[in-house]
């Protein structure tokens, strides 16, 4: 019998992007929580406190930010569907 | 003012719209008319109810009380959708290859079908939703009353009890209506998701249209806004740390783990498409849900009189603001967010009993025969399906009854949350890693549940309710390391975090601990690659290989789990795709585990499995008709090799026949010669003597001639004996009736012998030896050796065709044998006749100068094999030679 062919251990151009794609993908929620948990290190009290309401604009834009780059991907990442479908019937 | 009546009616026909809805979706659905009901936009909106009553009113109260905190519960979730291709996109695909109908389900599957598993998963489901249920029936109600309130009708607790019941009771119809009309093989339901997807927009905008109330409305406007949230005693920020990463971990996972939203994001879920869309539409969802709760919070604690309630400041400021429309609208927004919950979590609550308690319960009751597939097992799911809602809501309303109603009961939704968690090891661990085992799922489970039950349900009572105070102060039985509230004797931390930090940790510890230690069974380990690497294989479970079940059979269970049209266009559709359209197809592995599958969306994957296992004669359990299959492989692996042994060995006994056939065939040629030579050589003697005899009867004959006749019958007569005593000393010694006399002597002096009884003295034969080497001890019978030499010896005398003839007898000794070796200097004989001159009768055609009878060869061989040795032809020499071989030590052999 004859092994089964190894992968190539490099990958085509457009192949490494997609997979760099799903590496992002996996990133940003990741990105996200750092960003969300930034708020702790902020001060409470004193003059060096960020008002309130710029605490708030702060979580809702990283917010923003995070559904835009998700939009994105999700337009960029490779449909990965087509296998499944004729398995469904 | 808004009356309440008109209130009422406009709830009711607004439920009348929702039943429209799912009536008209269930129908397109039907004909297949249906592919919007598919848009990744529904699917996205159906995702919304995440966001119950509780965070419709309850947001709003939580950022009076706590800032910022309530948002953390928003985030959780957002953070797990944007990284849908992590687990999401995996669970999606998992639940739709494996016909998954829920996450005990799920779980179950994944650890080799184990119904104890599904049962697990589905107590600690009940037992988490149970009080979330509640909170949505407190909700409705609490909403109601602010509406009586406002016509100055004072809610009594009887008012609140049959508000709370008639709420209740009116969603079990409307769940049972559309939650059970069709026991599908995909668990699907397409009227529900649409009418979650209609009341998801409307919460939506109820909320909005509040929120822009408020903020252009009363607040003047965003910037005006801002200035006055900086400026109020709202205290935004004030967070335990602890707390926001603990309440943004339990969010992100009860996202996943809820059964609620399971069922709407992997139950429901038609393609990926879906899941890509709402990885950003649904945070945007979540967004706008949030992005107006500060505010309204803001201007809440600001309008409304010290002490209301900010839980229902979405509903109380548009009143307090004569807004009686949007106070309707917002009422309709909470109303639809407790509804949307409870119906689906309802649903798949039942779906869970149903499938993992009810019918394996029934089933194990019925025992293994066959006959338990006398019953109706459609009636049987769909009638447990429909106790199960009742029960659930039914639940619901007693933990409502019990808890009062108070404040205690909005305290639960995060408690909540937590109770679901438990069952993320098990299920992350599932899906990502192989060496996860169900003993393992099983004790993982049941530690969280005890943790969780211990730390946070039961002090969620209040103390003394039902863990006594002492016990909060001094833990169980005086054992300070087990007070609910300050596990192992750390205490001071936040309770939730203490509930979910501890409840997590064993958990998962007890999970990675156990499944290091177990070996999982043949089906989990299956499972195990299926599920992990799903995306490298695109088939489904397939077990059933080995089958005698009927297309019939099949066909009579099918119609009883999905129903007899369902199950007959299945089978129709089968056989076209076998090739057979109009019969009965063929029951194939292949389509065996897909009707294993489809009948699992209906009652659940282990179910599904062991009646299957009952009508192919498996024993319900796959584990040991994977190991009989493999066994049966082996079997055939075996034979076939055995078989091919045999063949080889047939082939090599037929070889040896051909040439045994060959070797006769040249005998029976050569023995046809030797008759014609030895009549010949019977009737030559016998002739003269005749003749010979004739003249002598004469009597005038003279003395002289008569001597000579006598003697030429004499020297025939002697001629004819010799052969006849060959012909019987051969037959003597082939049966094996010959008497040996051993004895020891000189082998030089039996040569001698030899050479001298040979007769050679007329012939010119020289003899070579070498008297050295011949001097040694023979043990043998000697006289019969002897009898072989001269026959050697003549033979070459005989035949030896050299000018001058010359026999070279060598002896030489190895390994325990004597080798006196004959070698003359004649042509020898041909290759093909090697094999022949020791046979019987046989003698060299070419060779007509003989005077034998073609005997002595055949003699010397039976001879020498009485005496243990042996004689052959010695090949590679130039001219005849034969080897004769004796055993040294030669023990005295008796015939």
């Amino acid at each position: 019998m004859k092994p089964p062919a190894k992968p190539p251990v490099f990958l085509e151009r457009a192949s490494y992007r997609q997979r760099r794609l799903g590496d992002a993908a996996q990133f940003l929620p990741l990105l996200g929580a750092v960003l969300w948990f930034i708020p702790l290190l902020w001060a409470t009290d004193g003059p060096e406190a960020p008002s309130k309401s710029s605490m708030l604009t702060y979580i809702f834009v990283i917010w923003l930010v995070l559904i835009g780059l998700a939009a994105l991907l999700s337009r960029l990442l490779p449909d990965t569907d087509e296998a499944s479908d004729d398995m469904r019937r | 003012m808004v009356s309440f009546n008109i209130l009422i009616l406009v709830a009711l026909s607004y439920v009348a719209v929702l039943f429209l809805v799912a009536f008209l979706a269930e129908r397109r659905a039907a004909v297949g008319e249906a592919n919007w009901l598919r848009s990744p936009v529904i699917y996205t909106l159906s995702l919304s109810i995440y966001c119950t009553a509780w965070t419709f009113y309850g947001a709003v109260g939580y950022a009076a009380r706590s800032g910022l905190e309530f948002v953390t519960i928003y985030l959780g979730p957002s953070l797990v959708m944007v990284g849908w291709w992590w687990i999401l996109r995996r669970l999606v695909r998992i639940g739709r290859a494996q016909r998954i109908t829920s996450i005990a389900d799920l779980i179950s599957s994944r650890f080799g079908k184990s119904r104890w598993l599904g049962a697990i998963v589905t107590v600690i489901a009940v037992v988490a939703a149970t009080p979330y249920i509640a909170l949505q029936i407190q909700s409705v109600t609490l909403s109601l009353a602010v509406f009586a309130q406002s016509e100055g009708a004072a809610w009594s607790d009887g008012d609140f009890v049959r508000a709370a019941m008639w709420f209740a009771a009116g969603l079990a119809v409307f769940t049972i209506l559309f939650g059970t009309r069709n026991l599908d093989a995909n668990e699907r339901h397409p009227g529900i998701v649409t009418a979650i997807a209609v009341e998801a927009v409307v919460k939506l905008f109820a909320l909005i249209a509040v929120g822009v109330f408020v903020v252009w409305g009363l607040g003047g406007g965003p910037v005006q806004m801002m200035a006055r949230i900086d400026a109020s005693d709202l205290d935004l920020w004030d967070q335990d740390t602890n707390r926001w990463f603990g309440l943004i971990f339990v969010s992100a996972a009860a996202f996943i783990c809820l059964p609620r939203m399971f069922q709407v994001m992997v139950v429901e879920n038609d393609d990926e498409a879906q899941m890509r869309f709402a990885s950003w539409a649904f945070p945007a969802y979540l967004l706008a849900m949030s992005l107006f709760v500060v505010p309204i919070a803001v201007v809440g604690l600001d309008l409304m009189p010290a002490g209301s309630n900010p839980d229902l400041f979405v509903l109380t400021i548009p009143l307090s603001q004569g807004a009686n429309g949007l106070a309707m609208l917002s009422f309709l927004g909470g109303f639809s967010s407790a509804t949307s919950m409870v119906i689906v979590a309802t649903i798949a609550l039942a779906t869970m009993v149903s499938n993992h308690i009810v019918v394996p319960f029934w089933f194990s009751l019925q025992g293994d025969q066959r006959g338990a597939m006398s019953g109706d097992v459609r009636q049987l799911t769909l009638l447990a399906r429909r106790l199960s809602i009742a029960g659930v809501l039914a639940l619901g309303f007693i933990y409502y009854r019990l808890s009062g109603g108070g404040t205690a009961l909005a305290a639960i939704g995060l408690i909540s949350f937590v109770g679901s968690v438990q069952v993320l090891p098990a299920l992350i661990g599932g899906i990502f890693w192989r060496g996860a085992t169900r003993p393992a799922a099983a004790a993982g489970l049941l530690t969280g549940l005890v943790v969780w039950l211990w730390t946070m349900f039961l002090p969620s009572f209040g103390p003394g309710a039902v863990i006594p105070v002492a016990v909060f102060a001094d833990g169980p039985f005086g054992i300070g390391w087990l007070r609910p509230e300050a596990l192992f004797g750390i205490g001071g931390i936040d309770p939730l975090v203490h509930g979910i930090l501890w409840s997590m940790l064993l958990n998962s510890a007890i999970f990675v601990a156990v499944s290091l230690i177990t070996f999982p069974s043949p089906l989990e380990r299956l499972q195990g690659a299926q599920f992990v690497n799903v995306f490298e294989h695109g088939t489904g479970a397939r077990t059933w290989s080995r089958l005698v079940a009927d297309a019939e059979d099949l066909l009579l269970m099918s119609q009883r789990i999905i129903g007899q049209t369902e199950a007959q266009r299945m089978f129709a559709r089968e056989a076209a795709s076998q090739g057979i359209p109009g019969q009965m197809p063929k029951a194939t592995p292949d389509f065996v585990a897909r009707l294993e599958r489809e009948l699992g969306g209906s009652v659940g994957a282990a179910t599904a499995h062991a009646m299957i296992g009952q009508l192919t004669g498996g024993s319900g359990v796959s584990v040991e008709d994977l190991i009989a299959v493999a066994d049966e492989a082996a079997q055939i692996l075996e034979y076939s090799n055995r078989l091919e042994a045999k063949s080889a060995e047939q082939e090599a006994t037929a070889r040896a026949l051909r040439d045994a056939n060959a070797k006769l065939t040249a005998l029976s040629i050569q023995k046809d010669a030797f008759l014609s030579q030895i009549s010949h050589e019977l009737r030559t003697p016998m002739t003269s003597i005749r003749s010979f005899s004739e003249i002598l009867r004469d009597d005038d004959l003279a003395i002289k001639d008569r001597n000579r006749y006598a003697g030429i019958i004499l020297d025939e007569s002697i001629r004819l004996s010799r052969l006849l005593d060959d012909l019987l000393d051969l037959s003597v010694l082939e049966n094996g009736q010959v008497v040996l006399r051993p004895q020891t002597g000189p082998l030089s002096a039996l040569l001698d012998r030899a050479i001298a009884a040979a007769g050679l003295h007329e012939r010119n034969l020289t003899i070579l030896r070498d008297r050295a080497a011949e001097d040694i001890e023979i043990t043998a019978d000697l006289d019969r050796l002897v009898q072989v030499f001269i026959n050697l010896i003549s033979n070459a005398a005989k035949y030896c065709d050299a000018k001058k003839p010359a026999l070279t007898i060598r002896v030489s000794r190895t390994k325990g044998q004597h080798r006196i070796d004959f070698l003359d200097n004649g042509i020898g004989i041909a290759a093909q006749n090697q094999e022949l001159i020791f046979e019987k009768f046989s003698r060299l055609a070419d060779e007509s100068k003989a005077g034998g009878a073609g005997l002595g060869l055949a003699i010397c061989r039976e001879i020498m094999h009485r005496l243990q040795g042996d004689i052959t032809y010695l090949h590679g020499t130039s001219g005849t030679a034969f080897r004769v071989t004796l055993p040294v030590m030669s023990a005295p052999v008796v015939s």
